[in-house]
């Protein structure tokens, strides 16, 4: 029997890979939108819907940033409402161990988890400082290297008021000193389901040890084997069972009558991800330096990138180039060698969409990744809010429910049932 | 006079659809609004959440929940309550609730617990940053602009920056402004302290006069612009009592009885607490209401949102100033000075 496709559906926005500017674009706030994607994606029988979660708007050149999707509705609230219009879907909500509190948190998860039937997850990330400590009574006084270990040690506390069955408990750590009754007796999943992003060497060994499911960026299917294969050993190495921790990567696809069609499609909505301001503003996220005055559709700039990382041109979002010399290198090297705008640049070098075909050719590519070892699902990132999903649900699903490697009706009472994973302790 | 009517659902039960059931009965007799109690360490569910899985199951009922001052985090409350707005399409409110118990701030761990002075003077500061967090987008700050790549307009968005005694927060939210513009902010109060309390920071205030003339009392002590809802504990059956509101037992013709003498106080509504929901709150809305209807106590409200059904009036934006003022930034109104 073929492995099983985990599918979650990701509610788009914040990045430039939203398409607002669409005629079919639909509200990113109000409650009917979220309704429409999650009902898609159980009708799909997807395992999840994945939400992100937003602490600070994002700032460049010092501005609030207004190209992209700004502003989205709170990630526990809307779990909680979900779990109203639908049945079986899981609810995962990106929630950072950085500005949240072990006890306060866990009980939300642990509500949510008893309101929904069993459907919880949590996505734990954690926060790089100031920039959105503003915004916290907790401001941004962690070092780096403390972001993992206070997660680390959150997620084990919660674990801890989980495994209390509502009663007392007592938690002493290097950041935590907290003590009582927990109240919430054991949920239905016993614990949420927990994920964790990021590829970096501390999120790799943070899921490898918490972890039920880690949410990476690989898109490539031999970076992915090579990603698959790194984790799966660290699993083993901390004595869990590797089927135990699920990899699943966020992908876009663009579906097409012919994959001529569908390259056609992918390389319109490539133009609409990247206008020309966008453009310019990506590509002094790396130079991390004031580019307003060069033109998108000229050549590259022959200064170089500013390697001030304690001071970045934007802020509110994560460091995406560890070597600014050499990324700016490589794109110099590209761009000379196709004859590339800045524009041109941009769009070959960021946010490429993974899958792209007919139906049929998208359905085989993402059964082709989980069978041979590259993944065990996909997060789907549509580009259009609310109905980004329909034509994937419509036309993919069935292909992939014909190949049996997607349910055709729910079996599992929980998400943990749903994804195979053991009842948590 | 008819008096607005809501009913407190102080439930413990984790089943979703114990709480879906009281709220759709609350909804199908058409009571003005119900509320969510909560507290940390207690047995019970987060109200907030709560609040949110009936919200999309309703349709008129506004949806009123408990959420602390003293141990949240002030930018994640007005998140989630702006959130509730959108998720109940203009019927959220929030209780303010404040604790001075050692129990509570120790499941923290954050500090110890303040003095009741300072805990009410970071309440005002906490009501004060979630207001001015749902007013730091002004209603049409998303634009669309296709022509010239612009999501939104960021002069149409501001910094709060806040910077009291107790935290600061930057700003602006997360979240655009809620359908309401400020979700109604409600508070309990027993005595003086609250009542200072609610009249600087709150919409409405739960009260719980021992009698008619005690509630007359009250009210004429109370911040005239305040909602004043009064408190009564009803048992149709045997049940403990609390100690903290007028106990109602008895028959459903005496209850109404009782809330006739009430009406004439001076106060705007009634906040029923059924003693055991099961029974009581199903005696409230199969005969209760009905009676208060014959009796014109009672008239629903065919308002949509919570704000228009209690009558408050639409929330000006603090950062909406007009252009003959001057400044291209709104400054915010004093600290403490409620939006209504």
């Amino acid at each position: 029997m073929p492995k099983q496709i985990i599918l979650a559906a990701h509610f788009p926005g914040v990045n430039n890979t939203t398409v607002w500017s669409d005629s079919r674009s639909g509200s990113q706030i109000e409650f009917d939108s979220f309704e429409h994607l999650a009902r898609t994606a159980e009708r799909g029988r997807f395992d999840f819907f994945f939400l992100a979660e937003g602490l600070r708007l994002r700032e460049q050149r010092g501005l609030i940033h207004d190209l992209d999707v700004v502003g989205r509705p709170d990630t526990l609230t809307v779990l909680a409402a979900l779990a109203a219009v639908t049945t079986h879907l899981g609810l995962a909500g990106t929630l950072n161990a950085t500005y949240h509190e072990p006890y306060e948190l866990a009980r939300q998860l642990a509500t949510l988890d008893h309101l929904s039937g069993g459907r919880a997850a949590w996505n734990v990330v954690t926060s790089p400082g100031a920039f959105f400590g503003e915004n916290f009574r907790r401001g941004g006084f962690l070092d780096h290297a403390d972001r993992y270990v206070r997660a680390a040690e959150f997620i084990e506390a919660a674990r801890t008021l989980w495994d209390s069955d509502g009663g007392d408990f007592s938690i002493t750590s290097s950041q935590f000193g907290i003590a009582g009754r927990f109240g919430v007796p054991r949920s239905p999943q016993g614990h949420p389901v927990v994920l964790q992003a990021g590829d970096s060497e501390g999120g790799r060994e943070l899921a490898a040890r918490h972890a039920d499911a880690i949410f990476s960026r690989h898109h490539q299917l031999e970076d992915a084997r090579v990603f698959y294969r790194d984790v799966k050993q660290r699993v083993i190495r901390h004595g869990r069972d590797p089927d135990s921790l699920k990899i699943i990567p966020g992908v876009s696809y663009v579906l097409g009558d012919s994959d001529a069609d569908a390259q056609e499609k992918a390389h319109h909505i490539r133009r609409q991800q990247v206008s020309p301001q966008t453009a310019i503003l990506l590509l002094e996220q790396l130079w991390n330096r004031d580019l307003s005055g060069y033109d998108a559709d000229g050549p590259l700039p022959e200064i170089d990138p500013r390697l001030d990382e304690d001071d970045t041109i934007i802020k509110g979002r994560a460091g995406m180039y560890p070597d600014r010399l050499a990324t700016a290198a490589e794109w110099r090297a590209l761009a000379e060698a196709k004859k590339l705008s800045i524009r041109d640049l941009i769009i070959e070098v960021t946010g490429r969409q993974n899958f792209i075909g007919t139906p049929a050719r998208v359905a085989e590519q993402l059964d082709e990744y989980v069978q041979t070892g590259a993944c065990d699902g996909f997060i789907l990132v549509p580009h259009l809010t609310p109905a980004g999903l329909d034509d994937f649900v419509d036309q993919v699903v069935p292909l992939l429910q014909e190949r049996g490697v997607v349910r055709t009706e729910y079996s599992g009472g929980t998400l943990r049932d749903n994804l195979g994973l053991a009842k948590g302790r | 006079m008819t008096l607005q009517l809501a009913v407190a659902l102080d439930g413990d039960s984790f089943a979703a659809a114990d709480w879906v059931g009281w709220a759709r009965q609350a909804d199908e007799a058409l009571l003005d609004f119900v509320t969510f109690d909560d507290r940390f360490g207690r047995r019970g569910p987060d109200a907030v959440l709560t609040a949110a899985r009936v919200a999309p199951l309703t349709r008129h009922v506004g949806l009123v929940p408990v959420a602390t001052t003293t141990h949240t985090e002030p930018f994640h409350l007005s998140t989630a309550l702006a959130t509730l707005d959108y998720a109940s399409r203009g019927r959220a409110g929030w209780q303010v609730r404040i604790s001075g118990d050692p129990a509570e701030a120790a499941l923290l761990g954050r500090r110890p617990p303040l003095g009741a002075d300072e805990l009410f003077e970071e309440a005002v500061d906490v009501v004060e940053v979630v207001r001015r967090l749902w007013d730091s987008w002004q209603d049409d700050a998303i634009i669309k602009d296709v022509a010239t790549g612009r999501f939104i307009d960021r002069d149409r968005l501001h910094y709060i920056a806040f910077d009291g005694r107790y935290f600061s927060v930057k700003g602006p939210s997360i979240v655009p402004r809620p359908p309401q513009g400020q979700p109604v902010v409600a508070a309990l109060a027993h005595g003086p302290a609250a009542w200072q309390f609610a009249g600087t920071a709150a919409d409405l205030v739960f009260i719980t006069p021992a009698d008619a003339g005690d509630a007359a009392k009250i009210k004429s002590r109370l911040d005239p612009e305040l909602k004043v809802f009064a408190d009564i504990a009803v048992f149709f059956g045997p049940g403990a009592a609390p100690s903290d509101a007028a106990v109602f037992t008895g028959t459903v013709p005496q209850l109404a009885d009782l809330i006739g003498a009430w009406a004439g106080s001076g106060i705007d509504g009634i906040r029923l607490r059924p003693g055991l929901l099961g029974r009581d709150l199903g005696e409230i809305t199969r005969e209760l209401v009905p009676e208060l209807r014959r009796r014109s106590l009672f008239a629903p409200s065919a308002a949509v949102t919570l704000r228009e059904r209690l009558g408050l009036p639409v929330a000006i934006n603090r950062y909406e100033r007009p252009a003959a003022s001057g400044g291209a930034e709104g400054a915010p109104r004093p600290e403490g000075v409620p939006v209504a």
